[in-house]
C-alpha cells in the first residue's frame, strides 16, 4: 500500500521570484537548491511543519518535459491562474490572512465559512492558487 | 466578512508583534515589552500568540534564532559567530539548545550542511527523484557523470 506522498511538482513562472514567495511570504524552508546545468536548477520547499514533503518549484522551460508551443501554453495558463495545486493548513485562519495580506500575498476570497469548512483562496506569484484552511480542532 | 470582525484588531496586535520578531530576532528583544505595547497583559498576549503560532512569543522568538542560526552555520559563519548574530548571548547556552531542538551540535550540523552542500554540487542528480531528472532530460547528455557511482540511484526517496 503507499504510505506517503514526499514530492510534489508546482509550475513557476518564475524560480527566483518564486523563491521569494514561498520562502520569504510564506516562510516555507529551502530543502534542496541545485544547479543541474546552466540555467537548470532543482528547487524544493517544505511547508515549516512538513519537513518530509519537498515541494517542486519547476520551472517551464521548452526541452524534454516540454516544447516550445507547449511551455508557452502552460505559461499562459499558469498566469491567468488555472491551476489549483492544494489544500494549505495553518493554526488560525483570519490570522494567518491578515499576516500574509501584510506580507502582499494576494487573496482571491477571504475567510469564508462555508458548509465544508471554513477556508480563504490565494495565489502564488506566479498565478497558481490554493486553499488555506484552518486546523480543526480535535 | 473579515473587514468586519471583532477579533481584527487582536490579530493585528499580535501578528505585528510576530513580524517585529521576525525583524529583530538578533536584538536583545524585551517581549514582555512587546505584549505592553500591545495593550495586553503578558498572560492573554501570550495565549493568543499561542493559539495563532502554535508557540508562545518566547518559544517562538527560539525557534527564528535556531533557524536563523542554521542559516548562518550554512552560509559558514563560526558557531561563535552564528550564536551571537542571531541574538544568543552564550555559546554553551546556544550550543545546548540547538542540540535539543535539532539533534546536533552547531558544528556537527555545519559539517552535515558542508558535506550535503558538496554532495549537491558534485552529485546533484542524487537529490533529485528519478522520475522528474528524466523528464526534464537531465539524465541524458549529462556532466554529472559521477552519478553512475551511486549504486543503485533510488528512484523518489533519497
Amino acid at each position: 500500500m503507499i504510505t506517503k506522498l514526499n514530492h510534489v511538482s508546482i509550475f513557476v513562472l518564475d524560480q527566483e521570484s518564486a523563491y521569494d514567495f514561498y520562502v520569504n511570504k510564506l516562510d516555507f524552508r529551502v530543502h534542496t537548491d541545485a544547479e543541474m546545468g546552466p540555467g537548470k536548477r532543482w528547487l524544493t520547499v517544505t511547508p515549516p511543519e512538513q519537513p518530509d514533503l519537498e515541494i517542486s518549484l519547476m520551472a517551464i522551460s521548452a526541452g524534454m518535459m516540454f516544447d516550445e508551443v507547449s511551455a508557452a501554453a502552460m505559461r499562459d495558463l499558469v498566469a491567468k491562474g488555472t491551476f489549483g495545486f492544494g489544500v494549505f493548513e495553518c493554526n488560525d485562519l483570519l490570522a494567518t490572512y491578515e499576516e500574509l495580506k501584510t506580507k502582499g500575498v494576494e487573496f482571491t476570497k477571504p475567510p469564508t465559512k462555508e458548509f465544508y469548512g471554513f477556508e480563504a483562496l490565494f495565489k502564488d506569484d506566479s498565478g497558481n492558487w490554493f486553499s488555506l484552511g484552518q486546523k480543526k480542532n480535535e | 466578512m473579515t473587514e468586519e470582525n471583532p477579533k481584527q484588531y487582536l490579530y493585528r496586535q499580535i501578528i505585528r508583534a510576530k513580524l517585529y520578531i521576525d525583524a529583530n530576532y538578533a536584538r536583545a528583544i524585551d517581549l514582555d515589552n512587546i505584549a505592553d505595547e500591545a495593550c495586553f497583559s503578558k498572560f492573554h498576549f501570550s495565549r493568543l500568540f499561542r493559539s495563532i503560532y502554535g508557540k508562545t512569543p518566547h518559544q517562538y522568538l527560539t525557534s527564528i534564532r535556531i533557524e536563523r542560526a542554521k542559516d548562518q552555520l550554512e552560509s559558514g559563519s563560526s558557531v561563535k559567530e552564528a550564536c551571537f548574530a542571531v541574538g544568543f548571548d552564550s555559546i554553551t547556552s546556544f550550543t545546548g539548545l540547538f542540540k535539543r531542538r535539532i539533534g546536533l551540535t552547531p558544528a556537527a550540523f555545519q559539517r552535515e550542511r558542508n558535506r550535503r552542500k558538496d554532495e549537491i554540487a558534485r552529485i546533484p542528480l542524487k537529490h533529485v527523484p528519478n522520475c522528474f531528472a528524466e523528464k526534464k532530460g537531465w539524465t541524458k547528455n549529462s556532466n554529472f557523470r559521477e552519478i553512475e557511482t551511486i549504486d543503485p540511484r533510488p528512484s523518489v526517496a533519497k
